[in-house]
């Protein structure tokens, strides 16, 4: 899934500063299994944005909504009668969130309520970590499921660079060295030679390298 | 290894069954040109090819190929480092072309240390292709005279290819087989992390002659002469894939206030007479990080001077 993180409430204070009346709008999808923009932490951002602008003696009308998935038009729909209404949108979904209700609404203006982190998954309780970059070719099954473009700092396709102690990447011991795992299951397995054969400069247009990126499925299209 | 790759010094020393001494020099943090000279002056005529150095350790520095060509100016032969960190494969080859018209003719292909360690950890990095396949670049722009796309390349780059290999990083079982990856590659010669432990590179060195690498490419041992306490703690908590044993802290420490940068050399010395009898090992690769002017004194103690004229 896409994980993200909920911005500090002061850059997020700032965006509203001259607002009189809005709307934190939720998503039902990536960010509420990250907990960072469901319909529980827009209660909760809703009611410190109200709190802080009493203390400061204005009030800010504050509206909660959370609707399936900000990145369909079928569910932006849902919106329609409500925008209009309102200084600012905020939404607490990823970064295409936002950007399909503004291409959506163009009269109203959006803000970004998250930091839209990384492709992912929760290896513990609280505790989400990157597994894939999207770089459009995937290459994990030479690699016993493990990658090394999302995974290793240097995207290294033969690795582990001279930087690998203990297991840990040289750019932070609470980072872990995909190429060693790599290396060490290979040998493991008895498959070390799987590893010797060099692989190619990878083609990056794929990625984000070549471009915005557009996927088409002509069956679907109509 | 019959006909000469690209006829620089290091190749023909090499070549010629000498046993190789190479430097390092780190260009200045600024354009001070008469700073370089000045340390480039203590390296003249000590060693057989001075690697320059490229952004080390993430630090903006000038830039390695325009240092290449000032060492040049001065009468001594680069070694051009290149990382992958900072440039993607259109500015690699531009760079190695450039590099070559100036007279560059060996050149060190690495990965580079992550950006995170430098003064620009804000920096997007690059690395659209890794080491290895930086070497086999290099080596299809000099054999097969083409660039990567496999266009053809009017006046190809002749150059001496070198890599590197940390035999003290993990996993060590792994460490000769990537080295052995690299000679595939395209390797000529080979310059090692420093040498700290001589105990486990022995053993390293033991299975890369045992693999038969020695034969396919030369490999320089790399050796840092430490100047003090604090250096060697440093390295051994703070670098990754550094392996300082307790023994020699220990011994820089007993030496006494004063005499430690002594001691350091002193220790640098024996390594060096120690490798000049391992086998598999075709010089040594002298890494006297901003000590240039103690070289010639490490160069003479180790027995290495005069160096050959071939």
């Amino acid at each position: 899934m896409i994980v993200a993180n909920r911005k500090p409430l002061a850059e997020i204070r700032e965006m509203v500063e001259n607002c009189d009346k809005i709307l934190i709008l939720g998503c039902k999808g990536c960010v509420t299994v990250c907990n960072v923009g469901g319909a529980r932490e827009v209660s909760i951002l809703a009611s410190i944005l109200r709190i802080a602008r009493k203390k400061e003696g204005r009030l800010l009308h504050v509206d909660e909504m959370t609707i399936e998935r900000q990145c369909d038009p079928e569910y932006i729909e849902q919106v329609k009668d409500r925008v209009g209404q309102y200084d600012a949108v905020v939404s607490m979904a990823c970064g295409v969130g936002p950007q399909f209700l503004s291409e959506a609404y163009p009269a109203q203006r959006f803000f970004p309520a998250v930091n839209t982190t990384f492709f992912g998954g929760a290896i513990q309780h609280g505790v989400w970590a990157e597994r894939c970059a999207g770089c459009g070719t995937c290459i994990i099954h030479y690699f016993d499921g493990m990658c090394p473009i999302a995974r290793c700092s240097k995207s290294l396709l033969h690795g582990p660079c001279g930087g690998s102690a203990n297991g840990k990447c040289e750019i932070s011991k609470e980072v872990d060295c995909i190429w060693d795992k790599i290396v060490r299951k290979k040998m493991e397995e008895g498959h070390l030679k799987d590893l010797l054969d060099p692989k190619p400069p990878k083609d990056w247009r794929t990625a984000r390298d070549g471009g915005p990126r557009k996927s088409v499925r002509e069956e679907l299209v109509q | 290894m019959s006909e000469l790759k690209s006829g620089s010094n290091l190749e023909k020393v090499l070549k010629a069954g000498h046993f190789a001494f190479t430097g390092e020099c780190g260009p200045p943090k600024g354009a001070n040109v008469e700073h370089l000279r000045e340390k480039l002056s203590h390296l003249k005529g000590k060693v057989d090819a001075v690697n320059i150095t490229d952004n080390q350790t993430a630090v903006v520095r000038m830039s390695s190929w325009a240092a290449c060509a000032i060492l040049i100016q001065e009468g001594l032969e680069p070694n051009f480092q290149m990382v992958c960190r900072d440039r993607n494969r259109l500015a690699i080859q531009s760079d190695i072309l450039g590099a070559y018209a100036l007279g560059v003719r060996n050149m060190l292909c690495l990965s580079g240390d992550h950006q995170t360690f430098g003064n620009h950890p804000q920096a997007k990095n690059v690395y659209d292709i890794d080491s290895m396949q930086l070497i086999s670049l290099v080596k299809k722009m000099r054999d097969e005279q083409k660039f990567m796309n496999d266009e053809e390349i009017d006046v190809a780059p002749k150059l001496f290819i070198g890599a590197a290999s940390n035999p003290f990083a993990e996993p060590f079982e792994f460490r000769v087989y990537r080295l052995a990856m690299k000679i595939d590659s395209g390797a000529d010669f080979i310059q090692t992390q420093c040498i700290y432990n001589m105990q486990r590179f022995r053993g390293f060195m033991k299975r890369a002659v045992d693999m038969g690498l020695h034969e396919r490419c030369y490999i320089l041992a790399g050796i840092t002469p430490m100047k003090s306490v604090g250096m060697a703690q440093y390295m051994a908590k703070a670098v990754p894939g550094m392996d300082v044993p307790e023994s020699l802290i220990k011994r820089l420490r007993g030496a006494g206030k004063g005499k430690v940068a002594e001691e350091g050399i002193k220790f640098a010395v024996e390594q060096i007479q120690e490798l000049k009898e391992m086998e598999g090992v075709a010089g040594v690769h002298l890494m006297a990080i901003e000590w240039e002017h103690r070289v010639p004194e490490i160069a003479e103690r180790a027995g290495m001077l005069p160096r050959p004229k071939v």
